[in-house]
């Protein structure tokens, strides 16, 4: 399955070339053309039959993960990249840079820790990754300042229908992306794999800028909080509930209109379909949006339990529920009248000066 | 002796404590060939025999637990989430996005779920979390997981064997299998060669719940010497020197009330005179060992204690050196061939 190989690869924002390699190869005898910008974005054009106007679709191939910012004996010190919660790290296995030298995250054992500190959490500036070197030397020697670090995670199936890998926030999108890549449109497709989404969205901002979309589509993999000590109005989406939708978020606000075609879309064909239910998170549409004069932008998302730790879990229906919905929303916009009822209606069209 | 690939057998079963009978026969099966004979008895210690050539032999005793810390099922909610209770002391700090394995009818892979951090209170953010708070998601529904999995079901932490630089491995139950293919090594280097005394190599159970395999197989086997071989705290960041070991020194040797002086004295002399790397722990009160179990059963044994230093103890990635292992089978091989000479002036 091309999630377990998008899920093992290693990405970390600002270290995206595996997974872009991976990706041009998956998508070179679909895409017309395909452009690796300054930044490290894959703008991959599928040009359309009428070649009149522009839709972008959007996912990002960086991960959260860490990076080496020091040394404490052989031990190595390390800081985050990207959202992660620091509560995971103790006693996690790391892959650190290309070389993909095993490093475990230590913890002092619970029969030496203080009494008092047995019940409080370990502070991400006392933490470090054992990689086995007798001294600090070996250690800079295979793991050198600013090198990447990974989480590792086997891609493993969960259940009758679920799997647990790290990454899937955002291989997921990325494997819908390079699936959208297979159809020829009326419009031109701009599939753009983004890069850094994880700190701060900058490659959907200049991909953005580049492509100019009439209309863009953000396909993530976003948080799902169904899970014990969570009371249900906290939910935000529900692992097995379909896509799910975003009205909006810390980032940006989904086109109503666009938001509403999506989601009876999924209801007309029987495609499973949920709104997310909170505004936290953000995702590459913050920048997408904002882009120029201004872009209409909705986001697809698969539920990812436990997102940003090596161990996030989804469901695969949710995930065919959304490659499905984004490729009927896109044949759906291959009728001129359907497109430009969302481009140019509604304060859809540029003002001329 | 290869010992990554007995070590990669060995963590490959699960014998959580008080259900070590899953595994019982595979320990058997890596001692069966290198010994008289292998007997298991009523709690599961899986006791091999070499027979002494000696007129006036004694009785050696060596041991190791091959039990481990884990989990059971406590309950299953309406979600098919399952609450775990522990069997032995992990800390709850390191399960938060920890695969686990739940051996039901079958083995199916847990996650221990976290709950997301902006869902968290600010109190919540700084405690550590506690096990009750904690959820395993297999991705099944309720009725589905009931199918399969039963209150009271074992679970194990599912890790990889991992192998860091140098000779080290990373992986679960290091504390105790270590021991045991120290044990299993004893038994090889000495299977082609006659001993005077009768050796018992015994894979014992229970040590992580009250070290109570060691309490009845003492009984039982009665022996004039006891050597313990246990993990002991290897050296890591901000913890105090004299109470960790650096990896790849060699076991260390403990000295204190709970271990017989003489006995101590020529393990640490064979250490010596062969110039096998060792180190001393100090252990003025319980060793917190089999060690403290053996020395007092029956009218008492003259026990010692051999551990094998273990970083990041009672997680999933206990972290040891293979020529730790190698040094201390060495050493108490050494130790064993000494004794022929008779056990006079040392018990």
């Amino acid at each position: 399955m091309i999630i377990k190989e998008l899920t093992e690869i290693n990405g970390i924002s600002g270290s995206e070339d595996n997974v872009r390699k991976y990706i041009i190869e998956k998508i070179k005898d679909f895409a017309d053309e395909i452009t690796v910008d300054s930044i490290g974005n894959i703008i991959a054009l599928k040009r359309g039959n009428s070649n009149k106007s522009k839709v972008m679709l959007s996912a990002h191939m960086d991960e959260v993960g860490l990076m080496v910012t020091g040394y404490s004996d052989g031990m190595i010190k390390f800081k985050p990249v990207g959202g992660i919660d620091e509560r995971i790290l103790p006693g996690k296995r790391v892959l650190i840079g290309d070389n993909a030298i095993p490093g475990i995250i230590g913890i002092k054992p619970i029969h030496m820790q203080e009494r008092d500190d047995r019940g409080n959490n370990i502070k991400l500036k006392s933490m470090y990754i054992d990689i086995g070197a007798e001294n600090k030397e070996e250690a800079q020697l295979k793991a050198p300042l600013g090198e990447y670090i990974a989480f590792l995670s086997e891609y493993t199936e969960l259940g009758n229908d679920c799997i647990k890998a790290k990454a899937l926030d955002d291989r997921v999108g990325c494997a819908i992306l390079i699936e959208a890549l297979k159809y020829r449109y009326e419009f031109d497709l701009y599939a753009c794999f983004t890069v850094q989404e994880e700190v701060g969205l900058r490659g959907a901002r200049v991909a953005a800028y580049s492509v100019k979309p009439d209309i863009a589509f953000v396909l993530e993999g976003t948080t799902c909080s169904d899970v014990p000590g969570v009371e249900e109005h906290s939910y935000s989406t529900l692992l097995g509930g379909g896509a799910a939708l975003t009205i909006m978020d810390r980032t940006s606000y989904g086109d109503k209109a666009l938001v509403d075609f999506l989601f009876s879309l999924a209801q007309i064909n029987g495609i499973k379909v949920q709104f997310k239910k909170t505004t936290t998170g953000g995702n590459d549409a913050g920048k997408i949006q904002m882009s120029g004069t201004g872009v209409k932008i909705a986001a697809i998302s698969v539920p990812c339990r436990y997102i940003h730790s090596p161990v996030s879990v989804m469901n695969k229906n949710d995930f065919k529920a959304c490659q499905k919905l984004i490729l009927k929303a896109l044949n759906e916009l291959n009728d001129e009248k359907c497109f430009n009822g969302f481009a140019m209606i509604n304060g859809g069209g540029n003002i001329n000066v | 002796m290869d010992y990554r690939s007995i070590l990669k057998e060995l963590v490959s079963v699960s014998a959580v404590s008080g259900f070590e009978k899953q595994s019982v026969d595979k320990i058997k099966c890596l001692m069966e060939d290198i010994c008289d004979e292998v007997t298991i008895d009523k709690f599961f210690n899986v006791i091999a025999f070499k027979k002494g050539v000696g007129i006036n032999k004694k009785k050696l005793l060596i041991c190791a637990h091959y039990d481990e810390i884990g989990f059971l099922v406590k309950s299953i909610d309406k979600n098919g989430f399952l609450k775990l209770t522990n069997m032995g002391g992990f800390d709850p700090k390191i399960l938060l996005a920890q695969e686990v394995i739940i051996h039901g009818k079958s083995d199916i892979v847990g996650i221990i779920g976290a709950k997301p951090p902006h869902l968290l209170k600010p109190e919540e953010t700084k405690k550590s979390v506690k096990l009750q708070d904690l959820a395993v998601d297999t991705g099944l529904s309720e009725t589905e997981i009931r199918d399969i999995v039963t209150i009271g079901d074992v679970v194990t932490l599912k890790v990889p064997f991992m192998e860091l630089l140098g000779d080290k491995i990373s992986t679960k139950s290091m504390d105790n299998r270590c021991g045991v293919a120290a044990l299993i090594g004893i038994l090889d280097s000495l299977k082609d060669k006659s001993i005077e005394h009768d050796l018992y190599v015994v894979a014992t159970v229970q040590e992580e719940v009250g070290l109570r395999g060691a309490e009845v197989m003492a009984y039982n086997i009665f022996p004039d010497a006891a050597i313990v071989i246990d993990a002991c705290h290897g050296d890591m960041p901000d913890c105090q020197k004299d109470d960790v070991f650096p990896l790849g020194k060699g076991p260390a040797i403990g000295i204190g009330p709970n271990l017989h002086k003489r006995l101590t004295g020529r393990i640490i002399e064979a250490a010596v005179n062969l110039e096998i790397p060792h180190q001393t722990d100090v252990e003025p009160e319980d060793t917190g060992t089999e060690a403290w179990a053996i020395q007092v059963s029956r009218s008492g044994i003259a026990t010692a204690l051999v551990s094998i230093p273990t970083r990041y103890m009672h997680t999933g990635i206990e972290t040891i050196s293979i020529s730790d292992i190698e040094s201390t089978v060495k050493l108490v091989t050494k130790f064993i061939s000494d004794l022929d000479a008779g056990l006079e002036g040392i018990l």
